[in-house]
């Protein structure tokens, strides 16, 4: 090992039954670095940091650590801990039962006992220092998801780390919240820790990251310095590909041909429910691309699970075509036409140990009626026109959909909601946690329904995708509608400005 | 600017922030019992007033206590142990042909017999824990079903030891006897004869073993890092997992733990019975995981209490006794009243439940 | 990344072929199936003699240990398919059953018993259907009550039904005054014997019916779509307009009335009761059959199938350890060791490791072909 190295991983091979998802990768962190590892969906990150904190046994390869000769054999999370190698995962993998102070020390501790008073002074120095707003007594499950979120990385700072991984730390978090933890990342690379970095958004590896290593494959592409690495060429070394895809969508002069005088597909007023969102109007019109926008938790989310009945709806009038209809419940939306594709694939979009085929009937046999369910033919016909249709890789339709990848899942759930066959189709991010390449397709897919006449809500936290794809822009900003662009205004500086509200 | 609000909000936290939810359900079930015990004092008068009557709650449910306590600690990782009552029952069994066999206890000196009967005792509930806990912790199944599968199992082994009562017999077993008529008198506490004479109230030894038990199982959940990771891995095992800690052993420990007091609990119940009986202990477990429920443990795990489910027995007894002086003494308004109180109790915690996840949206 | 490809497709065609095999769910219950069999055909060949006898009554019957396996376990068959639906949608079991058939048993004897001074020639019939609709509704609204808990406030199903489990045999005795009730009607016993003339117990019939209807209901309906969507997940489910309470408050009702065809069956067998043993252990039958026909006791994906074979190798293992002369009390014990035994055959750790097994049996298949070519 050479000095300065922190971390080194020769070799490393890792099979899935049918699949290879790392073949002979090599990866190397130094000391004070933040380093990025990056990969489209599939790619072998995740595998990767998982084979590093022992909750995936290697198939083959070598860890090497500073301060440790040869090899060293991790085989648990335990083993990472004691190694200094510490983690902060995506979904926050602590428990919510116990206090925050508990939280940040347990299982770390040493000695049979708990030492509550010390655990406490010790937590509440530490938050302060990192400027967490939490108390050491507090129950963890009632502090939002971004000071549970914080409070990981607390707990990870506390650890003594050689190595810190930091497993998509930031999709949970608001920009200022970002900033916050880039502040930390760069007190922490003074101090000699080396950070893995994996995100997906591409301008935060700009800011904070030193190297970049990428994957494709489950192979090793190379190991990049910042300043060598151009945007451009990152994301074609993801893609294995020259990318020039990006440059094709463009929103052009669709908008002009929306008739905005028309009598709107969907319209509603002082639309309100539970969650915690300001009544708000909204109208979409034939053909027509809009997307609602602001940070995460402004409500861009909840307004449009208002719009299909997800949550309970507790005022507002709505109009479809016109004429007043009733929407308490996803299927009142869904018999007027509304498909909703959710935020949160897994939990709300795939149903897990069903085949492709039943997850593509369903909304539309949810539609059609308890009593009269589809022949197989007539769901196997479905399923393969619509898995030709959006080039989903499966290896049949009686496939579960848990065995796909996420790009693929997501296609299937867009199938589900295409067969319905909607006049207005709500897509709350389609495009999250996807690789680059179905990203692409999706935003293409949504321009062409729009021509064909469907009305679309698209919503993103890219806002690049937002302003390729919507003709319309409603800002939202603590649960209240702030601002509609349109035209000229849609562009990134004039977003940004009025999601961050003021004058300017 | 929200975290800056946040930083604000800290600064304000009062009392209710602070509240986990282990303590809320805690003060929720004191309240239940005070407030029963003394309107069952107000309203039926008499025998609620007596201190012995309090105190022969106790008597009467030791075995119970601690079954309940080591329900709680499986409950808090999230797990269920529904072989405890029918655990108890063949260890009263076990115990009581053991005791009643002549050819082996009469060449023990006196007290030999009766130690050795406890350690049969304990050894099977530790039997029936570590199994229990392999199967559930490392062959990662469903707590239910091993543990129900381990009821039958105890069931059956019962009838096969012997299909009918057995009950010990005074005159070869004397050192068994004296320790289960025993009376430890409580201090201070006590009432007036009619002649004026202070009787002091007594327990059997059975209750001070019992609340040793959960003396001991208190200091464990508080301050013990077993005791904390049982709360972890409850919470959220794959966290706890991610956190460094065993959830596998932990899951273990927590039913041989459990395993163990079923065979205390079943020696408590020994002692009080004098006999061994296949209909003895019959629904205990119900009565276990209703008193642990309604001290606070929550079903889905991680939350939950020792001196929580000491009130919850408590509880549970009290109004079992208030059913009984009411005049409804057919044997099937006891079991009647046991799940009309477990389902008030789910009901309020799955409302609670339902009201702290509406609010963190 | 070239090579894999045509293993892939080879693999995927080998995979077929062996899935259908033997890695279908039917396999557990027919080799249980079969391993009873040659366990009995070696104890005691005359085990699956059928003979056709002279019953007390004075018609032919068929008897023997088959006919009593498929005649006893029709109770077990019918429950099996309320609690394979109720699995699958809830993810939990039932354990209330056989409280729940105590119940259904005691409504039907106490409506006839109370009509009975009055019974005549072919008002029986009427006074039957109406005890019979009358313990249909009472078990439906119990289901709906044990569901209501389950569905509404999202109370684990095995403890939503501990109450009923508790409180059932109770109900059961109350109903009664705790009276010992018998009906002296030889008519009333034919529903849990024979139909005079006919040489097969009436139990094996309404059994039948009762899969048929399932059958039927499931080809004709959505339910296997839905209840499988909501046991998978159920939030995604609501959000594609299915109603995952309804579907949940509907398995439990389902498994209702098959509690109240149970209970029915179960007190015209003897026709009398006794609230304490009535159906006794049944429930951990019933869960027993579910899990024997390799369903995920978890929820999800369901086999009716397989669950309905399951209950009738149980029925066969209660006869075995019988004829093996093990006393009715200390059966569970045996049964328990059956129970751990598939626990530890399903146990995801194993059955991973047989999934890898078969993976690289595969593997090497398709080498073995490839190499052949």
């Amino acid at each position: 090992m050479e000095q300065g190295t922190v971390l080194e991983m020769r070799g490393i091979c890792k099979y899935f039954p049918g699949v290879r998802a790392l073949e002979q990768v090599d990866f190397t962190l130094r000391e004070g670095e933040i380093h990025a590892l990056m990969g489209e969906n599939g790619a072998g990150k995740s595998t990767l940091i998982k084979v590093l904190t022992g909750v995936y046994p290697k198939d083959g390869g070598v860890i090497l650590l500073s301060g440790t000769d040869g090899p060293v054999h991790i085989k648990s999370p335990q083993d990472a801990q004691n190694a200094g190698i510490a983690t902060v995962y995506q979904e926050i993998t602590l428990c919510p039962n116990l206090t925050v102070a508990e939280n940040m020390y347990i299982g770390r501790t040493k000695g049979p006992v708990t030492n509550w008073r010390k655990m406490i002074s010790d937590a509440g120095r530490l938050l302060d220092e990192l400027g967490i707003p939490a108390h050491p007594k507090q129950q963890l499950g009632n502090c939002s998801i971004a000071v549970q979120q914080m409070v990981a990385i607390a707990r990870a700072v506390d650890m003594e780390c050689k190595v810190l991984i930091l497993d998509e730390p930031t999709s949970s978090l608001d920009e200022q919240e970002v900033q916050k933890l880039f502040k930390l990342m760069r007190d922490l690379k003074a101090k000699g820790v080396g950070i893995i970095f994996v995100t997906h958004f591409l301008e935060q590896v700009y800011e904070v990251c030193d190297r970049i290593t990428v994957l494709r494959d489950g192979q090793l592409v190379g190991e990049y310095i910042i300043e060598d690495l151009p945007r451009v060429q990152l994301v074609s070394k993801m893609l294995g590909k020259d990318f020039d895809d990006m440059a094709d969508i463009k929103s052009d002069s669709d908008t002009e041909n929306i008739d905005y005088e028309s009598t709107p597909v969907y319209e509603a007023m002082g639309l309100t429910g539970t969650t915690g969102i300001k009544p708000f109007d909204f109208e979409i019109h034939k053909g027509e691309v809009n997307g609602f926008t602001g940070l995460l938790g402004s409500g861009r989310s909840e307004s449009v699970r208002a719009i299909f009945g997800a949550d309970r709806v507790t005022r507002g009038v709505v109009r479809i075509d016109g004429k007043p209809v009733k929407i308490r419940k996803p299927l009142d939306a869904m018999k007027h036409g509304i498909s909703y594709l959710p935020e949160d694939r897994k939990l709300d979009g795939i149903v897990g140990d069903l085949s492709v085929r039943d997850n593509i009937i369903l909304a539309l046999q949810v539609m059609k009626g308890f009593f009269k369910p589809f022949s197989r033919a007539q769901a196997e016909q479905f399923a393969d026109e619509y898995i030709k249709l959006l080039n989903i890789k499966t290896a049949s339709s009686d496939t579960p959909i848990k065995s796909l990848s996420g790009g693929n899942q997501q296609k299937v759930i867009l199938a589900r909601w295409l067969l319905a066959n909607p006049v207005y189709l709500i897509l709350d991010e389609p495009t999250r946690g996807i690789d680059v390449g179905t990203k692409v397709e999706i935003q293409k897919l949504v321009l062409k329904l729009a021509s064909e006449g469907k009305s679309v809500t698209f919503i993103s936290s890219e806002i690049d995708e937002m302003i390729r794809t919507c003709s319309r822009l409603i800002v939202m900003r603590d649960g209240k509608v702030v601002g509609e662009l349109k035209g000229k205004d849609l562009n990134q500086n004039k977003i940004m400005a009025t999601i961050a509200g003021g004058e300017s | 600017m929200s975290a800056n609000t946040e930083v604000l909000n800290v600064k304000k936290l009062k009392g209710r922030t602070f509240l986990t939810d282990t303590n809320l359900l805690l003060i929720i079930t004191v309240l239940v019992f005070f407030s029963m015990y003394t309107s069952a004092v107000q309203f039926l008068g008499s025998g609620f007033t007596k201190p012995q009557m309090f105190f022969n709650i106790l008597n009467e449910n030791a075995s119970l206590l601690v079954l309940s306590c080591g329900m709680t600690l499986v409950m808090i990782t999230g797990g269920i142990d529904i072989s405890v009552g029918q655990v108890t029952c063949l260890v009263c069994m076990a115990s009581a042909v053991f005791m009643n066999d002549n050819s082996i206890t009469g060449a023990m000196p006196e007290g030999q017999a009766v130690v050795v009967s406890m350690l049969i005792a304990l050894g099977i509930g530790l039997a029936f824990g570590i199994v229990q806990g392999l199967l559930v912790a490392y062959l990662e199944f469903q707590p239910f079903i091993v543990t129900l599968a381990g009821m039958f199992f105890a069931k059956g082994m019962t009838t096969i030891i012997c299909s009918d009562r057995v009950n010990i017999d005074n005159e070869i077993n004397h050192a068994f006897y004296k320790l289960s008529t025993t009376e430890v008198s409580v201090p201070f506490i006590g009432s007036y004869n009619k002649l004026g004479e202070f009787i002091p109230a007594f327990v059997e030894v059975g209750v001070v073993v019992a609340l040793i038990v959960v003396a001991l199982l208190f200091v464990l959940l508080r301050w013990t890092k077993l005791g904390r990771n049982f709360y972890a891995v409850g919470g959220n095992n794959q966290s706890a997992n991610m956190l460094g800690i065993n959830v596998k052993l932990t899951k273990f420990l927590a039913h041989v733990l459990c395993g163990l007091c079923a065979g205390i609990g079943g020696y408590l119940f020994f002692l009080h019975a004098r006999s061994g009986s296949p209909l003895h202990a019959t629904g205990a477990e119900m009565n276990a995981i209703a008193s642990s429920i309604i001290g606070g443990t929550m079903l889905s795990g991680g939350v939950g209490n020792i001196i929580g489910t000491l009130f919850g027995v408590l509880s549970l007894s009290t109004i079992k006794n208030i059913v009984t002086s009411l005049g409804l003494e057919d044997p099937w308004w006891t079991n009647i009243t046991v799940a009309i109180m477990l389902c008030i109790f789910l009901l309020v915690q799955s409302v609670i439940l339902a009201r702290k996840n509406r609010k963190k949206k | 990344m070239t090579t894999p490809e045509p293993k892939l497709k080879t693999g995927r065609s080998v995979k077929d072929i062996f899935g259908k095999l033997f890695f279908n769910q039917l396999l557990i219950p027919l080799v249980a199936l079969l391993f009873l069999v040659i366990l009995n055909l070696f104890a005691d060949p005359s085990f699956f003699k059928i003979t056709l006898e002279k019953s007390s009554t004075g018609f032919y019957i068929l008897s023997g240990n088959l006919i009593s396996i498929i005649d006893n376990g029709s109770e077990l068959a019918i429950l099996a398919i309320g609690m394979t639906l109720v699995t699958a949608a809830s993810g939990g079991q039932d354990i209330s059953v056989g409280s729940a058939i105590a119940i259904a048993g005691s409504i039907v004897l106490r409506v006839i018993k109370g009509l009975s001074p009055s019974i005549s020639g072919g008002e029986l019939a009427l006074y039957l259907i109406f005890a019979f609709v009358l313990c249909v509704i009472v078990s439906a609204l119990f289901g709906a009550f044990n569901g209501a808990l389950v569905a509404f406030f999202k109370i684990q199903p095995m403890v939503a039904t501990l109450i009923l489990f508790t409180a059932g045999r109770s109900i059961a005795a109350w109903i009664n005054n705790n009276e010992n009730i018998s009906i002296n009607d030889d008519r009333f016993k034919y529903f849990g014997n024979f139909l005079p003339g006919i040489p097969v117990p009436t139990p094996v019939f309404i059994s039948a019916i009762c899969m048929i209807v399932i059958a039927v209901v499931l080809k004709f309906t959505n339910l296997r779509l839905y209840s499988q969507a909501v046991g998978i997940n159920s939030s995604s489910s609501r959000l594609n307009g299915i109603n995952p309470k309804m579907i949940k408050l509907l398995t439990f009702i389902i498994l209702g009335v098959c509690v109240a065809v149970c209970g029915f069956i179960k007190v015209s067998r003897t026709a009398s009761i006794t609230y304490a043993v009535i159906a006794n252990n049944i429930e951990m039958d019933a869960i027993l059959a579910v899990a024997l026909g390799g369903n995920n006791l978890g929820g999800g994906k369901f086999n009716m199938t397989a669950s309905i074979i399951g209950a009738y190798v149980i029925q066969f293992l209660t006869t075995t350890l019988f004829k093996f002369k093990v006393s009715s009390t200390a059966i569970s014990a045996y049964k328990a060791v059956v129970v751990i035994f598939l626990i530890i055959l399903s146990a995801p750790v194993v059955r991973r490791g047989l999934s890898n097994l078969k993976n690289k049996y595969i593997a090497s298949r398709s080498q073995v072909k490839k190499e052949g070519v």
